[in-house]
């Protein structure tokens, strides 16, 4: 059962890992809007689009 | 989440094939139908932005939505030139070197994916945006430039002519630089769900009564240690909070919460050191975890809203100076008393100051309240605020801007008023209370046990506080009032804060403004003839002379008599500003001022003469807004309805029939209203402010509760606790009982939480608190408490939203 001591260690520092993706999106103001990136991924692409015509 | 930022009209997209409706913003063609490209156009503004669109080839604009503008046909022509100064650049820009510019702009024409979808494409159009990002919640886009390519006015410029004008007030001058955002409260949200996630974990062998000591020592000291962020952290708030109000010597519900934080921590590291127990960590996190979120719904606000507007966001930010010989544009911050400005068509006189040239008719409804434009000559004192309609005048400022008769209202102290946020004052006042009966039983149930067992009253004492934090009470009203508060926003009405919904509950008296506010500015005015009856003829010579005109006096004078005939005139004069002269079947007709007309006796509106006899007067009313008579009537019976007018009495009969005759003011002026709320206050009332200009903004400001009522939520609004929008000004019945209701579903989550301190209480008594009670009640009960707001503010929303038809 000492492989419970590493096996906590592992998943703290995997949590741990997330708490820091976490508070970097934060900083880097991804959760500043949260609306218009919604709509965005949704425009069509350009180039592609222009051909056509 | 659907999104739907307000814009006052209710767009009715129509199929952009239809050859009357405009194919850019889907304006019905009346007065204009240009025709490009086999297309319909309502103006030449909308006809422009398609061309540069299509020759930029960004047509996708039009794809994404039907008649995705707005229509240009009010466009005025704005001059930019100011931009070119470096300090007013400086000041407007986050970030300026040689190859790069970067700039936010609030744009209030964002409207839809279209709008998102042109902002970022903008680099197609100029290619020295290097970048543009829009926010749409906010209707906010941020720019790169290379300021090799593209100067800051040719950005601006460009966003004007494609219908996207930034907005540029004054403020923007005084604020400065970008804001940095707060995140703070992310960060701690964050560190307490990761912490209360992994002690949850490190407590299972506890929950599930594993008896593996060699773990259970180990996981406690980890515990430990993942709990210290969060009660130095994440729970700092509470301890400031808390702090702060013992040292006024007030108990608000915050002092209960720490003193529950504290003790958990204390007693379950007392537990884990001495080995005795497993402690309580997992719950102090998950108490406070749940407390944030509580928060986090709470501030959720209206991004693209400012409850915090003064006078700098009206004025321009820049105005035309007399300066070496020319009229240069000079920002605002930098005129001068004896400065002379020239103020064009829809300009704002910036300061206090004498008309040097030109005829002013400056329209002051949203300054003083007064609904029809007032005409000053040369030589005439203007002042701050009012707006030019007409031709250019030039005025001598002799006030700087600051120092205005109108900015002066903003130096009263009731622009002082601190506000303290997250503080609830229906929590508080049960905090009050609450703190000493919890303390009580707490010492009670010590003195129980430890004649007994010292021991186990310890254990008692320690538990009665941990249990009784009231924890479940203080999410009752995030959840419930700041669901409605989301609820009321969609159909809009737009509330500052929760706090706003507690003290509308207690308002009893509510004051109204005339002029904007009961009456409209943007629905078709009524032009009321005052004078002895007329003959046929004479309405026939009216009507023929004004069916020449094209002035808003002149064309609501032709309405005024549907069935008569027009004949031919002849001779036909305009003088602008004064009125019109022509000759109807061989008589001379004057329509225009008393000035122009010279009645005896003289009187405002408009006259008319006929060949020496004199008619009149006629005079324009704002007309009423559709429900006021329900709605004051409604009111009449629950609260002292008053009537504050910085407008002449002309109204008084009318709404003499909603208010008692001694509560209607009129001739108000900004500071006489703000001394009436105060003297209303003195007497005890809790007043509601109901307004809507600048004139209000000192008895906004004062009331309990100030309400601002807007056509246009984007528009100008002073600082305020409510904004309204205009076609929700009939429902407000409905919407005051709503909050009303909502603070009754409050008093109703409390119960609840009672219920559950109750039980938790009478296990902590006994001594019999384990902590997996704990762990399972913390939760339980904020859960429910938060389901329970949540579904309540809810159900009864759809009660009083069941009979309204546009309710998206």
């Amino acid at each position: 059962m000492k492989i419970i001591f590493v096996l906590i260690i592992v998943s703290l520092i995997v949590a741990l890992g997330f708490l820091g993706a976490f508070l970097w999106a934060v900083k880097s103001g991804q959760y500043d809007d949260d609306y218009t990136p919604s709509v965005r991924m949704l425009f069509d692409d350009e180039e592609a689009k222009n051909n056509n015509k | 989440m659907t999104v739907v930022l307000d814009n006052a009209k209710p767009r009715v997209s129509t199929p952009p094939t239809d050859a009357n409706h405009c194919y850019h913003c889907g304006e019905p063609c009346e007065d204009e139908r240009i025709v490009s490209d086999g297309k319909a156009f309502c103006c030449t503004g909308c006809k422009t932005v398609y061309e540069i669109l299509s020759e930029n080839k960004l047509d996708t604009f039009y794809a994404l939505e039907a008649t995705p503008g707005k229509t240009l046909r009010a466009k005025a022509n704005a001059d930019y030139a100011f931009l070119d100064q470096p300090e007013v650049v400086q000041k407007l820009v986050d970030y300026e070197d040689d190859q790069l510019i970067k700039v936010s702009f609030k744009l209030p024409a964002i409207h839809c994916t279209s709008c998102i979808w042109l902002i970022e494409h903008l680099y197609k159009i100029d290619e020295g945006v290097l970048k543009s990002t829009v926010n749409f919640l906010a209707q906010e886009a941020h720019f790169q430039l290379n300021p090799q390519k593209i100067t800051l006015r040719q950005l601006v410029e460009l966003l004007d002519k494609i219908g996207y004008a930034p907005q540029l007030q004054m403020e923007q001058l005084t604020q400065g630089g970008a804001v940095v955002k707060d995140r703070t409260f992310s960060y701690q949200m964050g560190v307490a769900g990761f912490a209360f996630g992994n002690i949850m974990l490190l407590s299972f062998p506890e929950y599930l009564g594993l008896e593996e000591s060699a773990f259970q020592r180990w996981f406690g000291y980890l515990n430990i240690v993942l709990s210290i962020p969060v009660l130095v952290f994440s729970a700092k708030s509470y301890w400031q909070s808390a702090w702060n109000s013992l040292r006024q010597g007030q108990w608000n519900i915050d002092v209960p919460i720490s003193l529950g934080i504290a003790v958990l921590f204390l007693r379950s590291v007392y537990e884990i050191v001495s080995e005795t127990g497993a402690g309580y960590l997992d719950s102090l996190a998950g108490l406070v975890f749940f407390l944030l979120i509580g928060r986090w719904f709470q501030l959720r606000t209206y991004n693209h809203l400012s409850f915090e507007r003064n006078y700098q966001s009206y004025f321009p930010i820049a105005v035309l100076r007399w300066q070496d010989g020319i009229f240069a544009s000079a920002t605002l911050d930098t005129l001068r008393v004896g400065d002379l400005v020239r103020i064009q068509h829809n300009g704002l006189v910036p300061a206090d100051g004498v008309l040097e040239a030109g005829t002013a008719q400056l329209d002051y409804s949203f300054v003083t309240g007064e609904a029809v434009p007032i005409e000053k000559k040369a030589g005439d004192r203007v002042f701050a605020g009012g707006r030019q309609v007409g031709g250019q005048i030039d005025v001598r400022l002799n006030k700087a801007v600051s120092q205005s008769y109108l900015t002066e209202l903003w130096n009263d102290e009731a622009f002082q008023k601190n506000y303290v946020p997250g503080s609830s004052v229906l929590l508080n006042r049960i905090g009050r209370f609450f703190t000493p009966v919890v303390l009580t039983v707490a010492i009670f149930t010590l003195g129980y046990w430890w004649p007994i067992d010292h021991r186990i009253a310890m254990h008692a004492f320690s538990a009665v506080l941990i249990i009784a934090c009231p924890c479940a009470l203080a999410l009752s009203v995030p959840f419930t009032l700041g669901n409605a508060l989301r609820l009321l926003g969609k159909m809009g009405v737009y509330i500052k804060h929760t706090h706003v919904i507690e003290s509308l509950h207690d308002v009893d008296t509510i004051v109204f403004d005339k002029t904007g506010t009961l009456t409209s500015t943007e629905q078709v005015k009524d032009i009321q003839y005052l004078g002895d009856a007329l003959s046929v003829e004479v309405q026939q010579y009216i009507k023929s002379v004004v069916a020449q005109s094209s002035h808003p006096i002149s064309r609501l004078l032709a309405g005024l008599w549907p069935d008569v005939a027009v004949l031919p005139v002849s001779q036909f004069e305009e003088f602008a500003g004064k009125g019109i002269r022509a000759s109807v079947a061989g008589q001379e007709v004057k329509i225009g001022s008393a000035g122009f007309v010279q009645p005896h006796p003289a009187s405002p509106g408009t006259w008319v003469k006929v060949e020496g006899t004199c008619y009149g007067p006629f005079v324009v009313r704002h007309s009423f807004r559709e429900g006021i008579a329900n709605l004051l009537k409604e009111w009449s019976q629950q609260y002292d309805l008053y009537l504050l007018s910085g407008d002449n009495s002309a109204a008084r009969t009318e709404l003499a029939q909603y208010f008692p005759d001694a509560h209607l003011h009129f001739d108000q002026s900004p500071h006489d209203k703000l001394e009436f709320i105060k003297s209303l206050q003195a007497a005890g009332k809790r007043v509601m402010m109901i307004g809507d200009g600048l004139n209000d903004a000192g008895a906004l400001q004062q009331s309990e509760v100030g309400m601002v009522v807007t056509e246009d939520v984007n528009n100008f609004t002073p600082a305020c606790d409510i904004i309204l929008s205009s076609r929700q000004f009939a429902d407000l019945p409905k919407v005051m009982k709503y909050q009303v209701n909502t603070i009754y579903l409050v008093y109703a989550a409390f119960g609840l939480a009672f219920i559950y301190n109750v039980v938790g209480l009478s296990y902590a008594v006994q001594g019999l608190l384990s902590p997996l009670i704990a762990a399972i009640l913390m939760p339980l009960s904020s859960i429910t408490i938060a389901v329970f707001g949540l579904l309540g503010s809810n159900y009864l929303f759809t009660k009083i939203g069941s009979d309204k038809s546009h309710l998206n």
